[in-house]
């Protein structure tokens, strides 16, 4: 790397230790608010003994087969229904792609047993198919988003050059389109996989008792068996299994690190043109199944006893019959923004911070540091991959030796539920932030600017519509977050998906119908807030983002 | 100059905007630091009428704090992991299930309330009285009575009923793994056929099309027929208040509990070994006793309260009238065999 200044200048030396200052807060946070509580409860499984029987189980290891095996389906389905999605929001201009963008990522936040449900609706009996289908339904937002953020700043020069060349469509894209695409595929791939592989409520109820996965069989060793060593050899091995994941992924992702020509997202989308019909009317039926248990569920929420009735929408008002909720349905969508508004807040702080560290410690010379970098990268993403109960029952054993004992604080709730976006802001992020190149950076150096001005004259508003991506991305997850907030919510603080789950498990028609309409209200402020924050991120009128 | 002026202005406004969103999340822990706290920790399904919490605020100077953890067993694991430095001062839901590993793992300390005489201490589970009884939550096969006068066959009455040719494929029940409802239907099947019968009754629902789900929402809203969701099945295995809730328009109940299938589970509420808030915590399993409480629990929980003298809503003496002899276990013997038991019926009915 030719830089302007070489050797161990003292402003170089300085430039170092700052990076590794800023460096250690999300290291920092994710040590106490993750690291600490998995390492307290898995310990103590290994201290109590017989976590060697349950390893030499073959039992365990057909159920960590089916994991990843299924965990994998439902990561090749999400992909492909997600690329020609990403393909429509990204480079096609169309009257109703922004709607298209927005409903994208509506099933992303329903409540797991909704959607549950709904698939039991059309499979009675469960089985592995629709728990495959289900676990890619939720996540072909995933790949949809991820990988668009890169697409619409690619150049489509290259591609139109190879096509002039003679290359068919399909072999324009494959040999142009997909490589230069591919850290934000495997990104998503490394995403959606964990989401499947640590997937809750969709496998309880469509696999019945027949179909497990580590992630349901740690689930009920821990809370209702309290059988924590083998809890912490199932744990062990999802561990394996994540980490063995993330190193595909990241090994994927090196391959494609040198920097994409990033093109300012409004030249690159235009009306499709011939074959590219196909791709559009391919995303279109993917978004047409992806809206199917969302009709399902509207027509549920205005089904009364005799017929249609706003019953349950008027019930939102109220706490549910026999107050079934402490709290109304309207306060409930209040706690919903309000938690998701503080953990989207911290996780962007946290992620932006980590990738910005990331790509630095990539960027310096030496192995040393880029091995640092490569294992921060790797860490980060853990969360995504151990069990939300994990997590919270290890709260459970070491937050109160922090000052002010936060196992019952309602904090508690943002930082788990930022705990889970983190990953995905550095996900969405880092790819951007890497293929910047790395000559704008060193000609804005060379003219004298301070990193920090480099910072804010090249990276940030060369990414700034991935950084809104990420926090629009990271808002709905925490939107629809159900696992560790349901473990961690105050009963006097219920969040919608929470709330959901409350109404759900009580009989009666009128809670059966407010807790459908209280979805459709999750539903309404998903796509409130993504609207909203897209239309931020896109700043119509003005082309200034990436204009140089 | 001007775009990037205007994103600024755009992106301070969405900042305070976020910010304001924010506050909201911290708003309640003005006053707290005049009047002494308490925290009740309890199970998922807790619901009380806010004036009645607000009542009994008023009256004893103190502020409940209620934290909710999971549904009897793993409000109880949370608690046993716990106990060192307990997450509150007073527990309320761990049931007759997991009494006994409450119990064992010293969990609670002994209180007797002066209240505990008026009813709950029928049901008490130790000498000691760390353990008061709140209520009961029986679990009954329910039947939706329509359906068997459409179909002109009789109804069901007993287990051996649901073992029989004549309701082939009309049974729906809960994985006992994974749903408390389950695991008190399975419990009465061992109290009514034994240790060494059960697994042979069992074998015989599976063989008559019993259909196992993983949690009570799916049974209960998508497969019974009696309830919104209009499943297929006109049996399931719900509790002996459900029938309250299913009520028609007309007034008259559309499904009925099967007295003779009911396993008796009993609520308790007790004070945390190293509660640093002892007359406080007390207090509070006073209040859970007291006529106050015990009036809103059958409405607001669908369960019996454990006092006596205390009037069930009305509909309830013809709806869901409380079972009157139903199963129960020792709770030595359920703790004992209940991880054994789990097992045997998930190789029994997984293959």
């Amino acid at each position: 790397m030719a830089l302007a200044h070489g050797g161990l200048t003292p402003a170089r030396t300085l430039r170092t230790a700052g990076l590794a200052l800023l460096g250690l807060l999300p290291v920092a946070f994710l040590v106490v608010f993750f690291a600490w509580p998995v390492v307290a409860i898995v310990g103590r499984g290994f201290s109590a003994g017989g976590v060697d029987t349950v390893l030499a189980d073959p039992q365990t290891w057909r159920l960590a087969g089916f994991t990843l095996a299924s965990a994998a389906a439902s990561t090749v389905v999400a992909l492909l229904a997600g690329l020609p999605v990403a393909y429509l929001l990204a480079r096609v201009r169309l009257p109703g792609v922004g709607l298209a963008r927005t409903l994208v990522l509506v099933p992303f936040v329903l409540p797991t047993v909704v959607v549950g449900l709904a698939f039991r609706a059309i499979w009675p009996d469960g089985g592995v198919l629709p728990l495959v289908l289900a676990n890619a339904f939720f996540n072909v937002a995933v790949v949809a988003r991820t990988v668009a953020g890169l697409w619409s700043h690619l150049d489509p020069r290259a591609t139109e050059a190879a096509r002039a060349l003679g290359a068919s469509p399909w072999r324009a894209f494959r040999t142009v389109t997909l490589p230069a695409l591919g850290p934000a595929v495997a990104s998503a791939a490394a995403v959606v996989f964990l989401f499947c592989a640590t997937s809750f409520g969709v496998v309880l109820i469509l696999g019945g008792g027949q179909y497990r996965t580590l992630e349901t069989e740690i689930y009920l060793r821990t809370v209702d068996l309290l059988d924590l060593s083998g809890a912490a050899a199932l744990s062990l091995i999802q561990f394996a299994a994540v980490l063995a994941a993330l190193a595909l992924g990241a090994m994927a992702r090196r391959r494609r690190e040198n920097a994409v020509r990033l093109r300012s997202a409004l030249v690159t989308a235009r009306r499709p043109r011939g074959g590219e019909w196909w791709t559009v009317g391919a995303a279109v039926v993917v978004l047409a199944l992806l809206m199917t248990p969302i009709v399902a569920l509207l027509v549920e929420s205005v089904s009364g006893e005799t017929g249609w009735s706003l019953a349950g929408y008027r019930a939102l008002s109220g706490t549910g019959a026999n107050d079934a909720l402490q709290v109304s349905g309207w306060t409930a969508a209040k706690n919903s923004l309000a938690a998701a508004t503080d953990a989207t807040l911290l996780a962007m702080a946290v992620g932006v911070l980590a990738s910005v560290v990331l790509v630095a410690l990539r960027r310096a010379p030496g192995r040393l540091a880029r091995g640092m970098g490569e294992t921060m990268d790797a860490a980060l993403m853990l969360p995504l991959g151990v069990s939300a109960v994990t997590v919270g029952f290890g709260y459970l054993i070491t937050l109160d030796a922090l000052p002010g004992d936060l196992r019952t604080s309602p904090m508690l709730v943002p930082l788990a539920q930022a705990l889970v976006i983190i990953p995905l802001v550095v996900r969405m992020v880092l790819p951007v932030l890497r293929a910047v190149d790395v000559r704008l950076r060193q000609a804005a150096s060379t003219l004298g600017a301070s990193p920090a001005r480099v910072w804010r004259e090249i990276d940030l508003p060369l990414t700034a519509r991935s950084l809104v991506a990420a926090a629009g991305f990271g808002f709905v997850v925490a939107l629809g977050e159900f696992g560790a907030t349901s473990f961690l919510a105050r009963p006097d603080a219920p969040t919608l998906p929470v709330a959901v789950a409350t109404l759900m498990g009580r009989p009666g028609e009128l809670n059966n119908q407010m807790a459908y309409a209280a979805c459709a209200l999750l539903m309404v402020v998903t796509v409130a807030a993504v609207a909203l924050i897209d239309r931020f991120g896109s700043v119509r009128g003005h082309g200034s983002v990436g204009e140089f | 100059m001007n775009p990037r002026t205007a994103r600024s202005a755009l992106a301070v406004a969405t900042v305070t905007v976020l910010a304001s969103a924010c506050s909201l999340s911290g708003g309640s822990g003005g006053d707290a630091q005049q009047t002494p706290e308490v925290t009740l920790v309890t199970h998922d399904s807790f619901v009380a009428p806010q004036d009645v919490l607000d009542a009994f605020q008023r009256q004893s100077g103190l502020k409940l704090k209620v934290v909710k953890y999971g549904d009897a067993g793993e409000l109880t694991n949370k608690l046993v992991l716990t106990k060192a430095n307990p997450i509150g001062d007073v527990a309320y839901g761990v049931d007759s299930t997991f009494a006994s590993r409450a119990l064992g793992e010293g969990v609670f300390q002994p209180y007797t309330s002066p209240e505990a005489d008026r009813g709950p201490q029928r049901y008490s589970v130790d000498p000691e009285h760390r353990l008061s009884a709140v209520d009961l939550g029986d679990v009954c096969v329910n039947v939706d009575a329509g359906y068997f006068t459409a179909k002109g066959i009789p109804e069901p009455k007993t287990y051996d009923d649901l073992a029989d040719p004549k309701y082939k494929d009309l049974t729906v029940a809960e994985d006992p793994a994974t749903a408390s409802p389950g695991l008190a239907f399975l419990l009465g099947t061992i109290a009514k056929f034994g240790e060494q019968g059960w697994q042979g009754y069992w074998t015989k629902l599976r063989a008559n099309g019993l259909k196992v789900d993983s949690g009570w929402e799916e049974a209960y809203t998508k497969d019974f027929s009696g309830s919104s969701g209009k499943g297929p099945r006109p049996i399931v295995v719900s509790y002996a208040s459900s029938p309250a809730a299913e009520v028609g328009q007309d007034g008259k109940p559309r499904t009925k509990a099967l007295l003779g299938t009911c396993y008796r589970q009993v609520e308790y509420a007790g004070v945390l070994t190293g509660s640093k808030n002892l007359p406080q915590a007390q207090k509070v399993v006073d209040f859970l006793l007291s006529q106050q409480f015990q009036t809103t629990v059958p409405a607001n929980m669908y369960v019996y309260p454990a006092r006596q003298g205390v009037d069930l809503p009305a509909a309830w003496a013809q709806v869901a009238p409380l079972p009157s002899n139903p199963a129960t276990l020792p709770a030595d013997q359920v703790q004992a065999g209940r991880e054994k038991w789990i097992g045997a019926w998930r190789s029994l009915m997984g293959a």
